[in-house]
């Protein structure tokens, strides 16, 4: 179970992104993050972002027109 | 973010000089995004970017002399020809639209990213010379902002990874 859930359906970029790190910045290092988007490129996206700051994307999947990701923030 | 992660963050400067609808988006969502990204970011305003640094924001976009600017209508892209982007009103009613659409794809508002921007600390920069030629007043401006000229830039400049002139 996630620890924290953001919703990003409807969003487009960059807003998936920083609605997501804006999350991240009140979660402790080791917590989960759920995020739901309809957003296409988030896919490539949140795996640029999670590379880049060192945040671990521990899934990403997509069910029907919603991409689904587990982030495990490391700070 | 830690001390050091933040001693071997990447930096980035943008240098924004257009202040329409269309092309403020560029600098605002790179920057936002690099911020997010735990990159260093410095924005600096001058000539037609730095209203973009003003309280009230009405941005508009012009379709005149832009043929790749094509609007989806009537399941096709159709632009504009000059003579009707000319006519007084046009230019105003085709942003308008624009902000429609892009409020019906969930894309942000200017205003949305620059309150972005100084949340994630980007360090926006209004371009002294560009305040004195145009006749702008720092409290007409939004707080959190600094005042610099060229040199304020280069020092940014010369020790960024990344430098973008938009």
């Amino acid at each position: 179970m996630a620890d924290q859930v953001l919703d990003a359906k409807g969003l487009n970029c960059p807003l998936p992104i920083l609605k997501a790190k804006k999350t991240i910045k009140s979660m402790a290092s080791g917590e989960t993050l759920s995020i739901e988007s309809t957003d296409p490129g988030s896919v490539a996206d949140f795996e640029a972002f999670c590379r880049q700051t060192g945040n671990e994307l521990i899934s990403s999947s997509s069910e029907g027109d919603v991409y689904k990701f587990a982030i495990r923030v490391t700070t | 973010m830690s001390e050091a992660k933040k001693e071997n963050a990447k930096s980035m400067s943008i240098i924004v000089t257009k202040g329409t609808l269309d092309w403020a988006y560029p600098p605002f969502i790179l920057g936002t995004t690099a911020a997010a990204m735990d990159i260093k970011v410095t924005m600096f305003f001058t000539f037609y970017g730095l209203p973009l640094l003003l309280n009230k924001l009405d941005l508009k976009l012009s379709s005149l002399g832009n043929p790749a600017m094509k609007m989806p209508m009537m399941g096709m892209h159709m632009s504009m020809p000059n003579i009707v982007a000319a006519i007084p009103g046009v230019d105003a009613a085709a942003s308008k639209m624009m902000k429609n659409m892009m409020n019906n794809k969930g894309i942000a508002s200017i205003e949305e990213l620059r309150e972005a921007s100084v949340d994630l600390e980007i360090d926006m920069i209004a371009c002294q010379m560009t305040m004195d030629l145009f006749e702008y007043d720092r409290k007409d401006m939004i707080d959190g902002i600094e005042l610099g000229g060229a040199a304020t830039y280069m020092e940014v400049a010369s020790k960024s990874d990344i430098n973008l002139f938009i």
